[in-house]
């Protein structure tokens, strides 16, 4: 099979306007993947489906992602002036990364046997019903996994022909799977020890109700 | 409400999507037109577990069908998330627990895959030994389950699990534990061969081709299974392709796809099988299709059971302790004998993985169980499901 910067090269002149990032895989697997945006996702995936070369008729499996805010800080030498003296003051910058939600998509291909090729689809942010394009009418295998991430993580699939919820029951307000999930203190139908719920609640009451 | 404005609303239903449109040759005018809606489980015999089916019946056939999940759920993939790698091995005993040997391999494959470790050759003999078995003993249990859907009440479901019980004795001497094996570690595996195993696992398996002829004699031309099975629950090639159905039941359809082939992991390149296909796509080749692999997967024990050599079993430079793999990712995935069973996994370099995910065949298979069911009559539905081969632990994870 093609590498994946020559299939990136191929869609680039396939999809001039499309905007594609290759992400490097450290680990001993070596797969590595490609961001895809919004407004060619889906021709990008038929492309990847019909092209004879590659003929990704098969979409393995669909994961949903959360990735929280990252702060990271560099450390810089700025010249300044300090009582009327340059002096060289080493500065950090803080830079924080937004957090994101993400569906990774591994494709193979049944028909000549070969793969992964993976596709990730990332949200602006990590507001719940932040949405991406489903690749479902790409492939139906992606169906109930779409399903499962829209509720486990709160990604809304745009196009997808049956969005509800998989696992989780209807009306059913949270997304568990969510990174900063907060289970809740006590489960009715389940009783638990008094003093258990106690410890659990008071770690997130306000301070002035704090047992 | 007047007696035509009753008329005119449309059908009172609780599930609010479309009804998909009907099969060619039938009409609401042939059959009475009044649409009933059941729900087929949890608690429903047929359905191998807790699930649901919704189906709406136009007399006794479906026009609609949709699956609702997650009575077993309890979110293995967070639980997996708060733990370390390795204590996520026992975890995955439950998933599909009729298989838990494959878990076990599926998982530690792709632990292998991201941090590099390669199992020393007496281990991969002996992963795939109880590979083999473990196909043995879910096809084993399947036709029977499926046999007792189609109303063989009880005979050939203890044929099936009187056969199953040789194989579990097998896997108890060599883990401690009949179903729930946590037998694969990351490298190699746990424990090696008691004394006498390999010379009782040749018993077994010489012993399997037996129990098949009389199985197949016993049952396979039944013409009740026969009229039952053929031409019911048909699922064309293309649709399969699509919809990402894995293992018996895409081949059943004619699909030349076993990942024992197109991947060759472990050491599969080394054991000469065919990989069976059907022709028509029905209940009655997923259950045909069944019964050839057993007899594919004695020929590779067989082989496996002759060749397999001394050694150890571990990769040393495997760790128990403080296992950390690299930051990166990595997606690995075995035919397991429900179809493809995949992990993918992503290391920030702590002890815990930042994500885990189980790519499970049971649940992806079910994609198309409306499409199989349109046009069939209830009983149907029960074999068609009974075909796909579900375990509910897997589903719902």
């Amino acid at each position: 099979m093609e590498t994946l910067e020559q299939i990136q090269a191929r869609l680039t002149a396939e999809f001039p306007a499309a905007r594609l990032e290759r992400v490097a895989n450290e680990s001993a697997a070596g797969q590595p993947s490609l961001v895809v945006d919004h407004a060619h996702g889906q021709a990008i995936a038929r492309w990847l489906r019909d092209d004879p070369a590659l003929r990704l008729d098969y979409c393995s499996n669909v994961t949903g992602l959360d990735w929280l805010p990252l702060e990271t800080s560099t450390k810089t030498k700025v010249k300044k002036i300090v009582d009327g003296v340059e002096k060289e003051v080493e500065e950090t910058v803080k830079s924080v990364r937004p957090g994101y939600l993400e569906a990774v998509y591994h494709l193979y291909s049944m028909s000549l046997r070969h793969g992964p090729v993976i596709l990730r689809l990332r949200t602006a942010d990590r507001a719940v019903g932040a949405p991406v394009p489903s690749l479902t009418p790409v492939w139906r295998g992606a169906e109930f996994q779409e399903r499962e991430i829209y509720d486990l993580f709160g990604i809304v699939f745009e196009g997808h022909p049956d969005l509800r919820r998989l696992l989780m029951w209807e009306g059913y307000q949270d997304h568990p799977m969510r990174k900063d999930y907060v289970e809740p203190d006590d489960y009715e139908y389940e009783p638990t020890p008094h003093d258990e719920v106690l410890e659990k609640a008071g770690k997130h009451a306000a301070a002035e109700v704090r047992p | 409400m007047s007696e035509s404005e009753l008329l005119s609303a449309p059908a009172p239903t609780a599930m609010n999507y479309e009804i998909r449109p009907k099969p060619a040759g039938t009409s609401d005018a042939e059959v009475g037109g009044e649409l009933l809606e059941v729900a087929m489980g949890p608690h429903h015999p047929s359905t191998h577990g807790v699930f649901r089916m919704d189906v709406v019946l136009d007399g006794e056939q479906v026009v609609k069908l949709k699956p609702v999940f997650g009575y077993l759920h309890r979110n293995h993939e967070k639980i997996a998330e708060n733990t370390t790698y390795l204590a996520s091995m026992p975890y995955t005993d439950r998933l599909d627990y009729l298989c838990s040997m494959t878990n076990n391999w599926a998982y530690a494959l792709s632990v292998e895959r991201l941090t590099g470790l390669i199992p020393p050759e007496r281990a991969e003999y002996i992963r795939v030994i109880t590979a083999e078995l473990t196909r043995l003993v879910n096809h084993t249990c399947l036709i029977g389950f499926l046999l007792q859907d189609m109303g063989a009440l009880g005979t050939p479901l203890m044929y099936a699990f009187r056969q199953r019980e040789l194989i579990l004795d097998l896997f108890e001497s060599l883990s401690g534990s009949r179903m729930m094996c946590n037998y694969m570690r990351f490298g190699g595996c746990r424990a090696d061969l008691p004394a006498g195993w390999l010379e009782q696992a040749a018993q077994v398996v010489g012993g399997y081709g037996q129990f098949l002829d009389e199985f197949q004699a016993l049952i396979s031309e039944n013409e009740i299974l026969v009229a039952r099975s053929q031409g019911v629950g048909v699922l064309p090639a293309e649709l399969a392709i699509n919809s990402s159905i894995t293992g018996p039941m895409l081949r059943a359809s004619g699909v030349n796809f076993d990942l024992r082939k197109a991947d060759r992991y472990g050491i599969y390149d080394r054991f000469p099988f065919r990989v069976p296909l059907g022709d028509h796509g029905d209940v009655y080749d997923r259950y045909m299709i069944r019964l050839l692999e057993m007899r594919e997967s004695v020929k590779i024990l067989e082989q496996a059971l002759r060749e397999i050599p001394a050694g150890p079993i571990i990769d040393p430079k495997a760790k128990i302790r403080g296992f950390r793999p690299k930051a990166g990712e990595a997606y690995g995935r075995i035919e397991c004998p429900k179809g493809e069973l995949g992990f993918y996994l992503i290391s920030d370099g702590s002890p815990n993985p930042y994500r885990y995910r189980v790519r499970p065949p049971s649940l992806i298979n079910l994609t198309v169980l409306e499409d199989m069911c349109l046009g069939q009559t209830v009983a149907d539905a029960v074999i068609i499901l009974g075909s796909v081969d579900i375990v509910l632990g897997e589903v719902d994870r």
